[in-house]
């Protein structure tokens, strides 16, 4: 009898919230996901043509917010038997910060205040890698300094991350190709995911983003490099809208001295898997367990 | 009335006692805070705490900065070497003076005795800095003497410039090697499909190969400077 009743109570809450949801969705239409924020029910979970909805919708407030009608939003998903991993050249990186700004101009941060997902450590050849004798305002006249070397640090794309982990609402999360991505519309900004990683790669918005209309890159991705309100996470994603595509992130491309790598981790034949057998690998904080994704390599 | 006895004496001095004691707690806890506020305001927040002249003042964004193209075309013919029948191929721009006019070489050099001896150039490429291995080095140990228009290994083998990098290969053998891989050098395209590969003289100069210092573009903006000033706020407000 009991269950008979409580039965009758899920039906009646859940068929009023769906009405209301579906009155205040037809009514308002711009507030994207709202229904599915109600119904505590996450992007990833909504059927295909649902969530073409919503990536409509989505276009649509960047139309009316930037003014400009050429910016797609895409969800496009994992490809199979795709691990990715990056690899970095110790011995080549110049400190040139080419991928800062190229990875600023890629991803849409704000540029002021400024946001930058990559930073690039100035590090004295005497103290070896230690972090909290690093620089990351230098700024001679030429790089490298001889008595320098460089070592940027992005996400590092963790196999145990540890910022999903704090997420009281998982909003972020690992994906099947390994990228770790961040749904802006359930981030609260609570920024418990900021003081759990140990690489700084996390990043938030303090105020409402700020980037001119014709600098926004129109090519972007739900979980990547979409237009971020104000008061949400942000991070690297290995240009999940570009490497899903099997284009190379922005940053690989840039690089004048050919010190990034990036590629499938699962491809035998491919680069990745050849620099970690031929060469000297190492990973940032190992001692952790995060396990990166994100190897740093000497070549020569 | 009773006359009080000498422990209730010891006792109401204690609770006499006991309000000042807390009260000089507080003071302290109240001036230890303050201290530590202001000790931290100088060490972390100062904008004077910046030395003169270090940078991050100022934020930079990509379309501030000239000389580096962010937006850099593909080589034509990716798209079709990730899907079309050339799969898999890598392409190559153009050695890197193809457009400088000296070639074809052969337009004066067909006409000119040839002079083995190492000396100092003087009517032609004066310009050309020789920094390469051992002192000893000299033109002709790649550029092949009858056919200036060609590369000579030294197996005796002519190649092309297009083909420059097996020249570099004889003995930068591990380099070329990476190279190959795609571990050494810049590549552009699709980690999947069609990318191109750069010659190693699009990069190093062959006649003096070490790489030069750049020029880094601006560095992060510090946390002091990061805020937007009060008056930029107050443009903005309008608009929200």
């Amino acid at each position: 009898m009991s269950e008979k009743s409580f039965d009758r109570r899920t039906l009646l809450v859940s068929a009023g919230l769906s009405t209301m949801a579906g009155i205040s969705a037809a009514a308002s239409g711009k507030s994207t996901g709202w229904v599915e924020r109600l119904l505590k029910r996450r992007f990833v979970e909504l059927s295909d043509a649902r969530r073409e909805e919503i990536l409509t919708e989505l276009e649509e407030a960047c139309r009316v917010k930037y003014g400009r009608d050429d910016i797609t939003v895409t969800d496009t998903p994992a490809l199979d038997g795709v691990e990715f991993a990056y690899g970095l050249d110790l011995s080549r990186c110049v400190g040139c910060r080419r991928c800062v700004y190229s990875c600023v101009h890629e991803n849409n941060q704000s540029r002021d205040p400024q946001i930058q997902w990559i930073r690039v450590l100035e590090m004295k050849k005497d103290h070896g890698i230690d972090f909290a004798e690093s620089n990351v305002y230098y700024d001679p006249d030429e790089v490298p300094e001889p008595d320098s070397f460089y070592v940027p640090v992005a996400c590092q794309q963790c196999r145990q991350p540890a910022c999903t982990k704090v997420c009281p609402v998982k909003a972020t999360w690992q994906e099947p190709d390994g990228i770790v991505v961040i749904d802006s519309d359930w981030c609260l900004g609570c920024r418990c995911c900021m003081s759990a990683c140990p690489y700084g790669a996390r990043h938030f918005n303090w105020t409402e983003p700020r980037i001119a209309t014709e600098e926004i890159n129109p090519d972007t991705h739900i979980f990547g490099n979409r237009l971020r309100p104000n008061g949400v996470v942000e991070k690297c994603t290995f240009c999940i809208h570009r490497t899903r595509k099997g284009r190379y992130p922005a940053c690989v491309e840039i690089c004048p001295v050919g010190a990034r790598k990036f590629g499938n981790l699962l491809d035998e034949a491919g680069e990745m898997r050849y620099l970690m057998r031929e060469k000297r690998v190492f990973v940032l904080k190992e001692e952790l367990n995060t396990r990166p994704r994100f190897y740093y390599f000497y070549a020569t | 009335m009773e006359r009080p006895t000498g422990s209730d004496l010891v006792n109401s001095d204690q609770e006499k006692l006991l309000p000042g004691s807390s009260s000089l707690a507080i003071l302290l806890i109240v001036f230890l805070s303050i201290s530590m506020l202001i000790l931290f305001s100088i060490v972390r927040g100062g904008v004077g705490h910046v030395a003169e002249g270090d940078g991050g003042r100022q934020a930079f964004g990509p379309a501030e900065i000239s000389g580096v193209e962010f937006d850099g075309e593909l080589l034509p013919g990716i798209e079709e070497a990730t899907t079309g029948p050339d799969q898999g191929e890598f392409l190559v721009p153009p050695p890197p003076w193809s457009e400088s006019g000296y070639f074809p070489c052969t337009e004066c050099h067909a006409d000119l005795d040839l002079n083995p001896e190492p000396r100092v150039l003087e009517e032609m490429h004066d310009d050309i800095e020789l920094n390469h291995g051992p002192s000893d080095r000299w033109c002709l140990d790649c550029h092949n003497p009858d056919d200036r228009d060609v590369l000579r290994l030294i197996n005796g083998r002519l190649i092309t410039f297009d083909e420059s990098y097996l020249l570099c290969g004889q003995c930068h053998g591990t380099i070329f090697r990476d190279w190959r891989q795609g571990i050494h050098g810049r590549r552009q395209g699709y980690w999947n499909g069609g990318k191109s590969y750069l010659l190693c003289a699009h990069c190093h100069d062959p006649h003096a190969p070490a790489f030069h210092a750049i020029t880094p573009l601006p560095p992060p903006v510090r946390p002091q400077f990061l805020a937007r000033t009060a008056q930029e706020e107050a443009q903005e407000a309008p608009h929200e």
